[in-house]
């Protein structure tokens, strides 16, 4: 059904240029971080556009039990939703399998790169620890939702406050942010490399994810890598991937300075 | 109880701060974003497209389906859990019942128009901000409509009659009455009606009159914003 539009696109990538007037290692424009979009509810949140792409990510705080095998760590738990309000092709329903892909990939990113001190987040060792929701919602898919969903989801660490906790009545007191944040160390960095044919190129219109080959998800922090995912049918050669990694390692501080 | 000045100092006829924005979602046929106060809407809609499950379809005319969902983080207190609940089921179906009237979806036979409206931040009044948002996403997909729908809830907070509650209000110890009201602004009919407190005849009659004006003023805004992205002679 698309080879057409694939065939299309790969006589482009010949002259490097794509359907929309890029070049095979351009972002779309703008890459632009907002902050605090819903700040009495949410303990932290923004909205990353990458082009017309849009997504919203929000963080909440919760105390509750720690898991038996990290008594004194705070626990960190993403999560994706597509919504139909996003794409044609999102469906309602429980979380399907691109949006548990989604939310899996951001949350090894920040978990591997210990981007969040979760010992800093006990409060009593055993008993109570704060709970890091990160919730991430598409606006709009026109494509690369992995980068601009990872890029959201710093952005709302980045910009949580701490909730009042009152350790005798066990209780949040929401509403009454302190000045506390969200204990970071790093700023990892998701950055997608696709291919399609023999070219490689960052920044996948939908379109473009349509007919891809492979997609390659690398999310490292000042050059270190901490995540990676493989996605798409067809293979990805030893040479392939580290060209992908050389070329997500450089991409990732353009999309670092948005923050 | 007594309710002698709003918490927000506003008048007691008086709108939050309004916001609108048409053609906010690109993959959308249409969309729009409606702000008041602090609550934060957004709305696209998809269609008319073919619908599943088949036997739903209606072979007389198109369907309009709904869905209303707060996101996580957008509550006031503690997460709301994802997916749908008993809540926002019961607030998609009447949200379906205020903006059906405006439509004709006979040359639709079989086919679904989906609206799908999320809330980012919410401070009451969220399916009165969602219908607002969902009938300017409904004009902007270039559906025939004989009218926008304008929604807004009135109420009684102690013993006043207020216009477009906030979550205080709603919470005020001395009692508060919330109507969510949707209507066709150019007529003045009401295509949604809801009430939850306590409030007499002679009171609702008053909250219903100060809820007309306070949809035309919503009215204005809905055909402003539209006129942003189509300029003013289309609209």
């Amino acid at each position: 059904m698309y080879n057409e539009l694939r065939d299309y696109m790969i006589a482009l990538f010949a002259k490097n240029m794509r359907k929309d007037g890029r070049k095979l290692l351009d972002y779309r424009k703008p890459i632009r971080v907002e902050y605090d979009i819903s700040p009495k509810s949410a303990e932290g949140s923004a909205r990353v556009t990458i082009g017309k792409t849009e997504v919203i990510a929000g963080v909440k705080m919760e105390v509750g039990e720690p898991f038996p095998d990290t008594p004194n760590q705070g626990v960190l738990i993403v999560s994706a939703e597509l919504v139909p309000l996003a794409s044609p092709e999102f469906e309602s329903g429980p979380p399907d399998i691109q949006a548990i892909e989604l939310s899996r990939v951001v949350d090894r990113g920040l978990r591997e790169s210990k981007a969040i001190d979760l010992d800093k987040l006990c409060v009593k060792e055993g008993e109570k620890v704060w709970i890091v929701f990160i919730d991430i919602y598409p606006i709009n898919d026109s494509g690369n939702l992995f980068d601009a969903a990872s890029l959201a989801a710093i952005a709302a660490l980045k910009n949580a406050k701490m909730p009042k906790y009152d350790a005798k009545e066990d209780k949040i007191i929401y509403g009454e942010a302190t000045n506390k944040k969200i204990p970071l160390n790093k700023t990892p960095i998701s950055c997608t490399i696709s291919k399609i044919g023999n070219y490689i190129l960052v920044d996948p219109s939908y379109e473009e994810e349509r007919v891809l080959d492979a997609r390659l998800t690398v999310t490292s922090e000042k050059g270190v890598i901490n995540a990676m995912q493989k996605g798409g049918i067809n293979s990805l050669s030893h040479e392939d991937i580290m060209k992908m990694v050389d070329i997500a390692i450089e991409k990732s501080r353009e999309l670092e300075k948005a923050l | 109880m007594k309710y002698e000045k709003r918490f927000s100092d506003r008048k007691f006829d008086e709108l939050r701060e309004m916001d609108a924005k048409v053609g906010i979602i690109e993959r959308a046929d249409g969309s729009a974003m409606f702000k008041i106060g602090k609550t934060i809407a957004i709305a696209a809609v998809y269609g008319p497209r073919q619908l599943h499950p088949a036997f739903l379809r209606n072979p007389q005319k198109g369907i309009l389906r709904c869905n209303y969902n707060m996101m996580s983080f957008s509550g006031s207190g503690d997460r709301v859990k994802p997916g749908p609940s008993r809540r926002s089921r019961e607030i998609s179906m009447v949200i379906e019942n205020a903006l059906i009237p405006v439509l004709d979806l006979s040359d639709f036979p079989n086919a679904v128009i989906d609206v799908f409206i999320e809330l980012i931040q919410t401070d009451a009044g969220t399916r009165c901000a969602g219908i607002t948002a969902a009938a300017m996403a409904l004009a902007d997909s270039g559906l025939t409509m004989k009218d926008l729908v304008s929604a807004v809830s009135v109420g009684k907070v102690g013993d006043k009659i207020v216009v477009d509650l906030d979550k205080e209000e709603e919470d005020f110890e001395g009692g508060a009455t919330d109507i969510p009201i949707a209507m066709t602004p150019r007529t003045g009919k009401i295509t949604l009606l809801q009430l939850d407190g306590e409030i007499s005849k002679e009171e609702l009659d008053k909250a219903l009159k100060a809820s007309r004006d306070a949809c035309n003023k919503i009215y204005e805004l809905q055909k402003k914003a539209l006129k942003e992205k189509y300029g003013e002679k289309n609209v």
